[in-house]
């Protein structure tokens, strides 16, 4: 079965959801992304290729992952009940992993013999390096400075995987810095490299191509809910950075009758602070890496710093399918602060037991808003995108425990 | 006749490729970007390329990006650029102005607001570096219509097809990015842009202007020999960078100079002469 069939049939063949998306890059980058737009459509109908791909989640991610029900929480917060899609039992601990092995298999296809990324948090940089061990492959990093420092953790897993780590010092030295790098990487060394983007952003076919590998995650739940729950939910629940979990378990419910989609965003320190990172809700329609989207902006049009607990949700702009759908009313998009992210982290870890990233704390801490207000018979799916392992520093900062600290913010620790 | 168009069939006439130079608009100061213009002017440039600054700059080098942050930490914006151009206009009528950004400051000015300010201001052309033609219909077809040059870029892995679709669109001249990679990039194989030229040519009537590497005397002779212009970026921003702001405008003015004058020391290139033949 091709991996994405669906009577909503978007984006058309230019990569266009309604006004969004579109491939807006410079003329040395068209080639290169023709390309790979038309080895895509190509491969997605390979049965060979689906096949190996399928067979690659099941045996080395762990797929299908289960969904879970939250029934102490859900009884404690009483109403709604609250069901988890458990990503977080994925390989590498979290969702992004489905997407790299898709796209790795496709440049094992093409014939590329090196794959570059971009990382914010590190996730999708170690689930980048993951693959590219596994399918021996030669592995380039981008990772802003400032990320480097604050995610040390993943930086040494990505090395230990056998990857360069190239820190960037540009700009904000941030996740939309190690972007710009990676394309400047890509630009350079076109035909020996396949830059494996991380969240359904980018320019045609990038949002199509990881929406289509991560909806794996909602066609799971298409099935697993009827029999473990008795039927599908009423409102699907994900956080929105980039936003390729949201799209991953939403896409697969796109008109659906009866479920309503919940993006949520991050809302930082609060909307009226500026220090934030909810583009869908505070920003404006715009052009950035690749695609028309939502922007957080200037009124000069400059990409403006973002603000959140997660680092993975760190990112001025948004996948330009999330813009679609929420212009066209197919699903809404919400916020939740810092604060209300990490109350529900603690909730999640001391009422059932499981350990939440801070993304995806912004999905649960929503679920568990709305949970309350609706009859006990009603069912929310949240999409549990990752563990929360690789948050342990920022929550203990946070709650003024220091479990180890890295030498440069403590200099009594330094070793000289 | 458009002041692109009075350029470049001045300089074909005397078989001699145009020099044009490129500055990030605001860099270093904003209130020097107007006199080194001028400077850059009286040292021989036949047209002068603006960059408009944005925080993103994803198909820019190292080095256009540091004068896009000095130029943003001033706060300069389109519509400052837009004020220096008027400014440049007041004593020069003749100097080809482009402008060269990406799509978002146009898009946050609104994309018909833009086309008139610029007019007005006394630009001539304008290159959106993240607007192929496959997203730029609209837009080029809204500057055709306030008499400004839609530039588009042709690089090394553009196929025939897409040259074609180019020529279409472009007005003014077509700048071909002779190296993959970013501005500022090295190693540049002029064998290689000359082949890439004569394929553009059976395409494109307008002129084509190669830049993206060319870093000396040398380099800017060997691709005047087969271009119609020569385009120098990274080179010059780093000579801004290397002096103090105020003697920006001196130091790019002489470093252009000495091209210029190698540039005519050459003899006007028969090779030119017969490309048009």
């Amino acid at each position: 079965m091709p991996l994405a069939e669906h009577p909503y049939d978007l984006p058309d063949a230019r990569g266009h959801f309604g006004r969004y998306g579109g491939t807006f890059v410079a003329e040395t980058l068209i080639q290169a992304l023709d390309e790979l737009a038309a080895q895509y459509a190509r491969y997605q109908r390979d049965p060979d290729f689906v096949a190996e791909f399928e067979r690659e989640l099941k045996h080395y991610v762990g797929r299908p992952s289960p969904v879970y029900h939250a029934q102490r929480w859900s009884r404690r917060l009483g109403g709604a009940q609250i069901w988890l899609k458990r990503e977080d039992l994925n390989h590498t601990g979290a969702h992004k992993v489905n997407n790299c092995i898709g796209q790795a298999l496709l440049a094992r296809r093409l014939g590329k013999p090196r794959v570059i990324a971009e990382t914010g948090a590190g996730q999708h940089g170690v689930a980048t390096a993951t693959v590219a061990a596994r399918y021996g492959m030669e592995c380039v990093v981008y990772m802003g400075s400032e990320d480097v420092k604050r995610q040390a953790q993943n930086v040494f897993r990505m090395k230990l995987l056998g990857a360069t780590v190239v820190p960037v010092d540009a700009g904000s030295r941030t996740l939309k810095d190690a972007l710009n790098e990676a394309m400047r990487d890509w630009v350079t060394n076109v035909e020996t490299t396949f830059y494996i983007i991380g969240t359904v952003a980018g320019p045609h076919p990038y949002p199509m191509m990881v929406r289509d590998f991560q909806s794996v995650i909602g066609r799971e739940c298409l099935e697993q809910m009827p029999e473990a729950a008795g039927r599908q939910p009423d409102v699907v629940i994900a956080c929105v950075g980039g936003g390729s979990n949201a799209m991953g378990i939403f896409h697969p419910y796109i008109g659906h009758a009866g479920v309503d989609l919940v993006g949520v965003e991050a809302e930082g320190e609060g909307l009226a602070t500026g220090r934030h990172a909810a583009s869908l809700t505070a920003g404006r329609p715009g052009v950035l890496h690749g695609n028309r989207t939502y922007l957080l902006q200037d009124d000069d049009g400059q990409i403006v710093e973002t603000h959140s607990v997660s680092a993975g949700l760190d990112y001025p702009g948004v996948g330009p399918e999330h813009a679609y759908l929420k212009d066209s009313g197919l699903a809404r998009y919400v916020t939740i602060t810092d604060a209300q992210a990490l109350e529900a982290f603690h909730d999640c870890c001391r009422t059932e037991g499981i350990i939440p990233a801070l993304e995806s704390s912004h999905a649960l801490a929503y679920a568990a808003q709305l949970a309350p207000t609706l009859p006990q018979d009603r069912i929310l799916l949240v999409n549990l995108s990752g563990r929360g392992d690789k948050d342990m520093n920022t929550v203990a900062e946070r709650s003024g425990l220091r479990f180890y600290c890295r030498p440069e913010c403590d200099p009594s620790m330094r070793t000289v | 006749m458009s002041r692109l168009d009075a350029t470049f069939a001045r300089r074909r006439a005397e078989g001699r490729a145009a020099l044009v130079p490129f500055i990030t608009a605001g860099d270093p100061s904003p209130d020097l970007t107007v006199a080194v213009v001028r400077a850059l002017v009286a040292a021989g440039a036949d047209a002068v390329e603006l960059g408009v600054p944005f925080s993103d700059p994803m198909a820019d080098g190292p080095v256009v990006q540091r004068a896009s942050e000095r130029a943003l930490a001033r706060k300069v914006g389109l519509g400052d650029v837009l004020a220096m151009v008027r400014e440049i206009r007041r004593a020069d009528a003749s100097t080809p102005i482009v402008l060269m950004g990406y799509a978002n400051p146009i898009e946050a000015m609104g994309a018909e607001r833009f086309a008139e300010r610029a007019r007005e201001a006394g630009v001539d052309g304008v290159l959106v570096v993240d607007y192929p033609p496959e997203e730029a219909q609209e837009f080029a077809a809204l500057l055709g219509a306030h008499a400004l040059a839609p530039i588009f870029l042709v690089s090394p892995t553009t196929p025939e097809a897409r040259i074609e679709a180019i020529a279409r669109l472009a007005r003014g001249f077509v700048y071909y990015v002779s190296l993959k990679g970013v501005t500022g990039a090295g190693h540049l194989d002029t064998a290689e842009v000359a082949r890439k030229l004569a394929q553009i040519r059976r395409h494109v009537k307008l002129p084509v202007g190669v830049g993206f590497g060319i870093r000396d005397a040398a380099s800017a002779c060997a691709i005047a020999e087969h271009a119609d212009a020569v385009v120098i970026g990274s080179r010059i921003i780093q000579e801004i960078e290397a002096g103090a702001p105020e003697d920006a405008p001196a130091r790019a003015g002489a470093w252009l100079a000495t091209i210029r004058a190698a540039l005519d020391a050459a003899p006007a290139s028969r090779s030119a002469e017969k490309r048009r033949a």
